[in-house]
């Protein structure tokens, strides 16, 4: 007996080493990592040493990253703050990357080929400005310099280390600097713009010290609007604001003169309003009207010269200079599932140096953007090379014709995700290419026990790791057993919908949206987010699954909604429609119909509620359900939260039957002096609890207070909601409520003195966990609130539950007044968060674990334990030996549990779990710019084997005791005969 | 890392007004980001290139939960500009290193004096010069095969138990004194199967 008590205490202390980490060599297994970095705004080529060669490239995610031209894969990025907006990047003396960001008020450089920052350097002025960077090859005191406008003051800051040369001020009040200009080979700089709108002002400064040389200004009857369009380095063109007068102002020699000309004069028919398409290139420059882009060529005293008009949607890039005195500039257009690449010398348009047609994919929309290179072919001759941006936020690198690279930049930006599960696999159709015969998978094994037993050579550890990095299993295009293949489908803010595979991260099809596409009656097109349209189990399993865009047409929450339907295994837009009233909330309703359709209620800006599909078999089942439909509104700008049932039908002019007008049951008015709604939280929608009671230490039971209708709310003052350190603790406070939304009933309200926003906050079964910051302690904090229900602990006697008198039975409902009962406690935590969430299984059994993206862009897993009110200093052993933790003043941090392990999700925004079949495992989808994946078992995978599990372990042990069975069995054969001869 | 003079080290902590910047109140914090030499060759990031090891470019210092962002000049240098004056908090975000946030003040009365402190274990700092608490090894050790950890796991311990049953008991029963043993068989016997009185406690017989 005391062997056996030995073996149990030595069994349970080599289990309760929480080992829920990866060991390095699994890193790649069951995760998979993108990176992004956005819809590109400017790049620059570096091309001219033998290196490798690069792109930098900055993008409207205000971030900064070569990629590799050959691969356009990234070598280096940065992420720059939210606030840090990149207006202009360029290459210095072929080794620095310069930026210059902020509004022109930081200036960096950054080493190209590892990206260190080299310096960093601030600029300040007088007033804000456009910011312009403009790299020079002037030498001054021995040292390279760039010029930099920024907030009304001319820079030359030193290449090598930042510093400032020289600086001048243009301080006058009215004057709107449009450009700096460098003629090449001159010592002077020319400062042109506008002065009180209808005024040319130029100023020609001394490049070596700043002095001002010369200052001339012209009076213009009319007014200037918007940009100017350099047409050689002494002549600009702009236009007056009615779009209708072109102006053609030459400086040569710092002698203003002027010409005007009408646009109408150059065509024919009225253009309508034009603006100016900003190019650099020498001699052209392009006007843009309603329906066409005009290109007009300037030929000497301010004479213009239409020499195309294009009805296309055109892009022009900016001029590269290609040999001594030559410029080249490229055009790209569409036609029909093609795009022409035209490259032109900037002095004579009809001929051209390149002229390609490039087939292109229809759901990558129109060519936003184009930047060119050149290179030399083997035949001396020039070469170009085209980065483009499109409309879905890709970029492409077209060379000789073809595309040589593309990257699915879309991704840097999701709105939405939601999954869907992949097709069933059908017998006799083999979906693996590779199906391993049992030879191959013995000697897999065989190489995986040499593993375990660390007798493998090198080459053996690589063969296993590629074995296990690609096994093919896990990128099957079916339905596993252990719903680990899914698809994960994505909306992007370009209003393209992506299907990624679980298993490998590849994009399986992607669609950009007809419905979110510019149109005429929908000019601002945005993505709200997805729902899952139809679920198909049971009676429709022919159908394919499908999804819900809901989207708007503009940024404000009265534009109209559209809506699509996408097929989830296909990626085909089977339905799109415009609707005729606005979208301010979308309820996925838990009725279905016939064909597992799910029934949602859109309910618009005027409360009025709006039923999808519209069919009369919805109408039926909605009819029936219609007194229990109840929702909440919450207006963050009045702090008003409102709960609403529904009414009647609607009683507009139109008859429509899908329309249902609204009533107001309850309203809470937060006093708007006092307290502002930062933050929401609800349970969601999937969430399976397993069990209501909760045993406690002392034989006693808690039952959880659990209602899918409970809400969570944190304001703060209204002082307070700026950042960090704007106020005292005396005068911020945070204020936390649990709501019930269906009678409006204040469960629970608490208040934090000292404390402020911002809040992250989960909400999960009968419990929510909030992060905010702490004034007084400087120190972030993580509160936890559980809510129990007074209400049924009476039912513990057992004598009740005998005699019946009990109230277990009885439905949870919202209208009667359940008595609960809160416990709260409060932690410090180190990190600022980004998000945080929950894992979810499928049937909630297996206990739940944090996950937390903090500051760094990382995925930290905390169990929930430590997040327990009911830790206390020192917990006696019956709490011990229920898993309570002594308390500690601060949440732990292990580095181990950190999920993403030593990857970054950079510009982390949000992580989504969903439940796999399997119980023990949650599957974790973290995004931002990049993309992370991975399974999640939080009190490890007890219902399967491990990954690493030997079988050949196994197998080689039961050869073994037969084989000890059978030579013991002899051996005490043996020893019977020799006993009876004895 | 380069070498710093100490005369640089004592200018640490100056945060003169941004020079000639629009608004009075505007100041700069600088500092400085130390990541001890010993520790960058193993950040807890392996040899095998699965990430960069913890190099400066890599590191980004937030101010108040990133409202700010800037990077490590080579060196380790950063500075944040125009920054008002009150309370805030800097981060610093290294893979592979524990940084502890720090409370930095910006007084406005008294331009140019920054006084800093870690949040986590309430140490003041004379000079904002951070450095890692602790490293971070993301990974589990894979532990070096041995014959221990072979017959520590479940299915070793179960082999082990079951050789001592097989080898042992007998052993035991061989050595028994043959009178005891007729003695227990007979009480075996007379016993039959092991009746309630006998589990109680106190209800043992002799």
């Amino acid at each position: 007996m005391a062997i056996m008590s030995f073996i149990f205490v030595f069994f349970f202390f080599s289990s309760l080493q929480p080992i829920l980490s990866l060991y390095e060599d699994q890193v790649g297994l069951m995760d998979w990592h993108q990176q992004y970095i956005g819809k590109v705004k400017q790049a620059v080529f570096h091309t001219h040493k033998t290196g490798r060669k690069r792109v930098v490239a900055s993008t409207e995610q205000n971030i900064i990253a070569t990629l590799d031209l050959r691969s356009g894969e990234i070598f280096w990025r940065h992420v720059l703050g939210p606030n840090d907006v990149v207006d202009g990047i360029d290459i210095a003396l072929g080794k620095y990357v310069i930026t210059l960001s902020s509004g022109g008020s930081i200036l960096r450089a950054w080493n190209l080929p590892d990206g260190q920052m080299v310096w960093e350097s601030s600029l300040h002025g007088p007033k804000h400005s456009k910011s312009l960077l403009l790299t020079t090859n002037l030498i001054i005191e021995k040292d390279n310099s760039l010029i930099v406008f920024s907030n009304g003051r001319l820079n030359a800051v030193s290449c090598i280390d930042g510093e400032v040369l020289w600086k001048k001020d243009f301080e006058e009040e009215s004057l709107e600097v449009q450009q700096v200009i460098q003629p090449p080979g001159s010592d002077f700089i020319y400062v042109v713009g506008f002065a009180a709108s209808s005024q040319f002002e130029m100023y020609k400064i001394n490049a070596k010290n700043g002095e001002l040389l010369k200052h001339e200004s012209t009076a213009f009857s009319g007014r200037f609007s918007g940009e100017v369009s350099l047409v050689s380095s002494e002549t600009v063109v702009a236009l007056d604001s009615t779009g209708s007068i072109l102006l053609t102002i030459s400086f040569h020699n710092g002698k203003i003169s002027s010409q005007q000309t009408p646009v109408s004069n150059l065509l024919e028919d009225s253009p309508g309003l034009a603006i100016i398409i900003h190019s650099s290139v020498t001699g052209i420059f392009a006007i843009k009207t309603d329906a066409a882009t005009i290109f007009i060529r300037v030929i000497g005293e301010g004479k213009l010269e239409v020499v195309e008009k294009t009805n296309h949607e055109t892009v022009v890039s900016d001029a590269l200079s290609i040999s001594e005195g030559q410029q080249a500039f490229a055009l790209v257009q569409h036609a029909g599932r093609n795009i022409h690449l035209t490259v032109k010398p900037a002095h004579d348009w009809d001929s051209s140096l390149l002229k390609e047609s490039i087939k292109m994919d229809q759901q990558r929309g129109f060519v936003h953007k184009v930047f060119i290179n050149n290179y030399i072919r083997t035949d001396r001759s020039h070469g170009f090379r085209a980065l483009i941006v499109m409309e879905d936020h890709s970029l492409l690198l077209l060379q000789q014709g073809a595309i040589v690279w593309s990257r699915e930049d879309g991704l840097a930006s999701i709105i939405d995700v939601t999954t869907s599960e992949l097709p069933v696999e059908k017998a006799g159709v083999s979906v693996a290419k590779v199906e391993l015969n049992l030879f191959e998978w013995l000697k897999g094994h065989v190489l995986k026990l040499k593993g375990t037993l660390m007798l493998a050579t090198p080459e053996d550890i690589a063969a296993i790791q590629y074995m296990r990095l690609k096994s093919s299993e896990k990128s099957k295009m079916t339905r596993d057993h252990n719903g680990f293949r899914k698809l994960l489908i994505a909306l992007t803010r370009a209003g393209k919908l992506f299907a990624l595979h679980t298993g490998d991260g590849r994009i399986v099809w992607s669609h950009l949206l007809q419905s979110l596409h510019k149109s005429e009656s929908c000019r601002q097109p945005i993505g709200l987010n997805l729902h899952q349209w139809q679920v198909p189990h049971h009676h429709a399993l022919d159908e394919n699954p499908s999804v819900l865009v809901v989207g708007r047409c503009g940024p404000s929450s009265d534009a109209l909604g559209v809506l699509s339907l996408v097929d989830s295994y296909t990626g085909k837009e089977f339905s799109s429609l415009r609707l005729v009233h606005s979208v301010a909330q979308v309820i996925p309703l838990p009725y279905t119909d016939s064909t597992e359709q799910r029934l949602h209620l859109l309910i618009d800006a005027d409360k009025l509620a709006h039923l999808y599909p519209k069919t009369p078999e919805a109408i039926d089942i909605f009819q029936s359900e219609f007194s229990n439909v109840y929702w909440y509104s919450i207006d963050d700008d009045n702090g008003i939260i409102k709960g609403y049932a529904l009414k009647t039908k609607c009683s507009g002019n139109v008859a429509d039957e899908f329309c249902f007008d609204s009533r107001e049951l309850w309203s809470i008015v937060l006093p708007s002096e006092s307290e502002k709604i930062i933050t929401t939280a609800t349970r969601n929608l999937n969430e399976a609890v397993h069990t209501q009671a909760k045993l406690i230490a002392d034989q006693d039971v808690m039952y959880k207070y659990i209602s899918s209708n409970l809400l969570f709310v944190a304001t703060v003052a209204p002082k307070a909601s700026g950042e960090i350190g704007s106020v005292t603790p005396e005068e911020s406070w945070l204020v936390v409520y649990l709501i019930d939304t269906v009678t409006g009933r204040v469960l629970h309200r608490m208040t934090h003195h000292g404390s402020q926003g911002p809040v992250q906050a989960v909400l999960s079964e009968n419990w929510v966990v909030y992060h905010y910051f702490n004034l007084r302690a400087h120190r972030y904090e993580m509160s936890v609130i559980e809510i129990y229900d007074q209400s049924r602990a009476d039912n513990k006697d057992v004598w009740k539950l005998v005699v019946g008198n009990h109230n277990l039975t009885s439905p949870v409902s919202s209208y009667s007044r359940a008595e609960v009962i809160t416990k709260s406690q409060s932690y410090f935590f180190t990190h600022s968060l980004k998000a945080i969430t929950v894992t979810l299984t499928v049937k909630g059994i297996t206990s739940k674990q944090l996950l937390i993206g903090t500051i760094g862009d990382q995925v930290l897993a905390l169990d929930k334990r430590f997040l327990d009110p009911r830790r206390s200093v020192n917990p006696t052993q019956a709490e011990r030996e229920e898993g309570i933790i002594p308390l500690t003043d601060s949440l732990p941090i292990i580095p181990q549990s950190y999920i993403t392990h030593s990857l970054r999700v950079e510009g982390l925004q949000s992580i989504i779990t969903v439940a796999a079949k399997l119980e023990s495992t949650t599957l974790v989808f973290a995004h931002g710019l990049d993309l992370f994946f991975t399974h999640y078992a939080p009190s490890r995978t007890y219902d399967s084997l491990t990954e690493d599990f030997s079988y050949a372990l196994l197998l080689i042990t039961i050869v073994a005791l037969v084989a000890a069975i059978f030579v013991t069995w002899i051996l005490s054969q043996r020893k019977e005969l020799q006993d009876r001869w004895r | 890392m380069a070498a710093v003079t100490p005369l640089l080290l004592l200018l640490l902590l100056s945060s003169a007004p941004s020079f000639s910047s629009g608004s009075r109140n505007a100041y700069n914090i600088n500092g400085r980001v130390k990541i001890p030499q010993g520790l960058v060759d193993f950040a807890g990031l392996g040899t095998k290139g699965y990430a960069l090891p913890g190099r400066m470019s890599n590191v980004k210092v937030l101010l108040n939960g990133g409202q700010n962002i800037t990077f490590l000049r080579p060196d380790g240098y950063f500075s944040f500009h125009n920054i008002p004056a009150g309370t805030h908090l800097i981060e610093v975000s290294a893979i592979g290193y524990f940084f502890s946030p720090v409370r930095v003040d910006v007084s406005a009365r008294n331009p140019g004096k920054v006084q800093a402190a870690l949040t986590e274990n309430r140490k003041g700092l004379s000079e904002l010069v951070l450095e890692p608490l602790r490293e971070e090894q993301y990974y589990e050790i894979r532990e070096p095969f041995s014959i221990m950890s072979l017959l520590k796991s479940p299915m070793g311990l179960m082999v082990g138990f079951m050789l001592a049953v097989a080898f042992l008991m007998p052993k035991l029963v061989e050595n028994m004194d043959p009178e005891e043993m007729r003695r227990a068989q007979e009480e075996m016997r007379s016993q039959g199967v092991p009746s309630l009185s006998s589990l109680l406690p106190g209800g043992t017989r002799n």
